[in-house]
């Protein structure tokens, strides 16, 4: 795959330095108090370094911009406002002519093109009010057809340095394109950016496919296919585009399927007889039982350190969530609001677990801590359902389908405090997303 | 209804021959068997004017017979409707013992999807479970989930989704094969 080759040969170095100055009161954002007047920056448009670097530096400041506008938590101040330009890529800058225009954060950069097709991207991050910058410079280079990913990375450079979290930008979304009437829809497995960019198919719609997901290494993806007339779990290689089949129960329809934090160890739900259980499948096994009841027993998810999984049962009577060993054993219930619980998922960050909650007729993503406490519902509609973390557990991305004859599902994505509701725009109607890790 | 329904048994009677050729589930024509009519090649003497369907042939069992059984929200359990749906399907079956058949079992779209494949695949159990009680051979029959993924009424309100949590045996010549 092309887009995973101009990752492996992306390099990154520190530039010299700039002066420091001590810093009191530095620029920070607390994702986790309500932000609700987002911070402004300016964002000169980069310095092309080279003759044909302009378009790059045009597109890749753009990318910039709309990775951390897209957060909610940015706002970049018109380039026209400016007092003074940025013309020379350089490690320091007259504060004044930018707190004069109110910005919070100033980023500069510049774009080369080198003579082998490659791009290098430099940028600096300031503190303006401070007067001082806000961590290293860095250079970057990678293929030009990694341009987007190396706009990526500076953006979550920036956010990084101003909200003390992690990035999340340089990422990708495995996902279910959807076309056709509601009685008759094709589905084909598709990847794409984070922000819904680079679109590329991995099946076509012959067959139905359902509910992907990423390894914890972003290289391959699970899912469910009615590639033999009966759903069935599989796993992809994304960049071969390969398939193999995984050795499931006989006379058992498979689906669910999940990655264990080790990339290897899998686990899933058959349906034997009616009665649908969860197993695990580990490297060289056969496959596992892990509970063992006349209930449903589905939608499992690791503990990020592997030693627990959290899933949905009916065996109260109706869909709540529990947590149990990752060897199986006994189930804690951690779910007791009103209404049916599905879908939980593990934030990577460990501290909390999303959910689709069904109440009086509408749906929810939810968040609650993992004893079930502090739950709280971020988004309501006719049907949400199925949230996956972004890598930095702070924003969750789900599908919303409209409600009739013509409904149609979409990707939504949600910060973790309720706010900044946003579409994932898509070429065609799409479900299931499911959010990679952090690309390498 | 009724008298066009006997109508076509003692046409297919007349047409004995034919209804029961075992050409029709010969393997180099899979798709013999599973269309209205597909039986009657080679009868089309004259006798039949009315379009009847043979009491022997799939369609009779979809249309005449009914093919589905509906569930309440959440259950898997048979009401009596679907209990004299199955009973019906099951002496078919026995009847017709070339034929094999694949229970679908489906959800409306209030749920999520991983558990409407559960709850799918829990009322295809339950209707199979019912037609082996009455006398079908389980090697006859086999089971799928579609979960949500295939409703066959679109609008949202319940007068489709009671329609859409449904049990569905779909006739098949020859054996059953994954």
């Amino acid at each position: 795959m092309k887009f995973l080759r101009g990752l492996a040969t992306m390099a990154l170095a520190l530039l010299p330095m700039a002066p420091a100055t001590a810093q009191d009161g530095p620029l920070r954002i607390e994702i986790t108090e309500g932000v609700i007047e987002p911070l402004p920056f300016a964002l000169p448009t980069l310095i092309a370094e080279t003759p044909d670097a302009q378009q790059w530096a045009e597109r890749i400041t753009q990318v910039i911009a709309d990775d951390l506008t897209g957060t909610g938590l940015f706002r970049r101040i018109p380039q026209d406002a400016f007092v003074s330009q940025i013309t020379e890529f350089t490690p320091s800058v007259n504060y004044a002519n930018w707190k004069a225009i109110n910005a919070q954060a100033l980023i500069t950069g510049a774009v080369a093109t080198g003579a082998d097709g490659s791009l290098t991207v430099k940028f600096r991050l300031f503190d303006v009010f401070s007067e001082a910058p806000l961590g290293e410079g860095l250079s970057l280079s990678g293929s030009q057809q990694s341009w987007r990913r190396l706009a990526h990375r500076v953006a979550d450079q920036v956010y990084s340095r101003i909200t003390g979290e992690s990035g999340y930008f340089d990422s990708r979304v495995v996902f279910v394109s959807e076309q056709g009437p509601k009685n008759d829809r094709q589905k084909r497995l598709a990847v794409m950016d984070y922000d819904g960019a680079n679109v590329q198919y991995l099946t076509d719609s012959s067959s139905l496919v359902l509910a992907p997901r990423f390894s914890p290494t972003g290289d391959r993806v699970l899912y469910t296919s009615y590639q033999s007339g009966f759903p069935r779990i599989y796993e992809m290689n994304v960049g071969s585009v390969s398939q193999r089949s995984l050795q499931v129960p006989a006379e058992s329809m498979t689906f669910a399927p999940r990655y264990a934090p080790d990339g290897q160890t899998i686990v899933f739900s058959a349906s034997i007889n009616g009665n649908t259980d969860i197993y695990r499948l580990r490297p060289g096994g056969g496959p596992e039982q892990l509970t063992n009841a006349p209930s449903i027993e589905t939608a499992p998810s690791y503990s990020p350190d592997g030693s627990q999984i959290v899933f949905e049962s009916d065996r109260s009577g109706s869909p709540q969530l529990y947590i149990m060993p990752s060897n199986g054993g006994e189930a804690r219930r951690i779910s007791f609001g009103a209404g049916r619980y599905g879908t939980p998922v593990w934030s990577p960050r460990g501290d909390l677990i999303a959910f689709t909650k069904q109440n009086e007729g509408r749906f929810h993503i939810g968040v609650m801590r993992t004893d079930g406490s502090e739950e709280r519902l971020l988004t309501a509609s006719f049907l949400d359902e199925g949230p996956t973390w972004a890598p930095n557990g702070r924003v969750l991305m789900f599908t919303r389908e409209s409600a009739g004859a013509g409904g149609q599902p979409a990707l939504y994505s949600v910060d973790v405090s309720g706010r900044n509701l946003r579409r994932v725009e898509t070429p065609a109607a799409a479900s299931d997303p499911a959010w990679s890790p952090l690309l390498p | 209804m009724r008298i066009i329904g006997k109508l076509g048994l003692v046409l297919c009677v007349a047409a004995v021959a034919a209804c029961s050729n075992p050409n029709r589930f010969g393997a180099g024509d899979p798709g013999a068997g599973t269309g209205a009519g597909t039986g009657m090649a080679g009868v089309n003497d004259g006798a039949i004017t009315q379009g009847a369907l043979d009491p022997s042939s799939p369609a009779y069992f979809n249309e005449t017979i009914g093919d589905r059984v509906l569930f309440a929200v959440d259950q898997s359990t048979l009401g009596d409707a679907a209990r004299q749906t199955l009973i019906a399907q099951a002496n078919w079956l026995t009847q017709n013992p070339s034929y094999t058949a694949i229970i679908e079992g489906h959800a409306d779209e209030q749920g999520t999807r991983e558990y409407n494949l559960a709850l799918g695949a829990r009322r295809a159990a339950s209707a199979r479970d019912f037609l082996v009680s009455q006398g079908v051979a389980s090697s006859r029959l086999r089971t799928v989930t579609y979960g949500k993924e295939r409703p066959i009424e679109v609008c949202s309100t319940e007068a489709c989704y009671a329609q859409n949590r449904r049990a569905v045996t779909v006739i098949a010549a020859g054996g059953l094969t994954s």
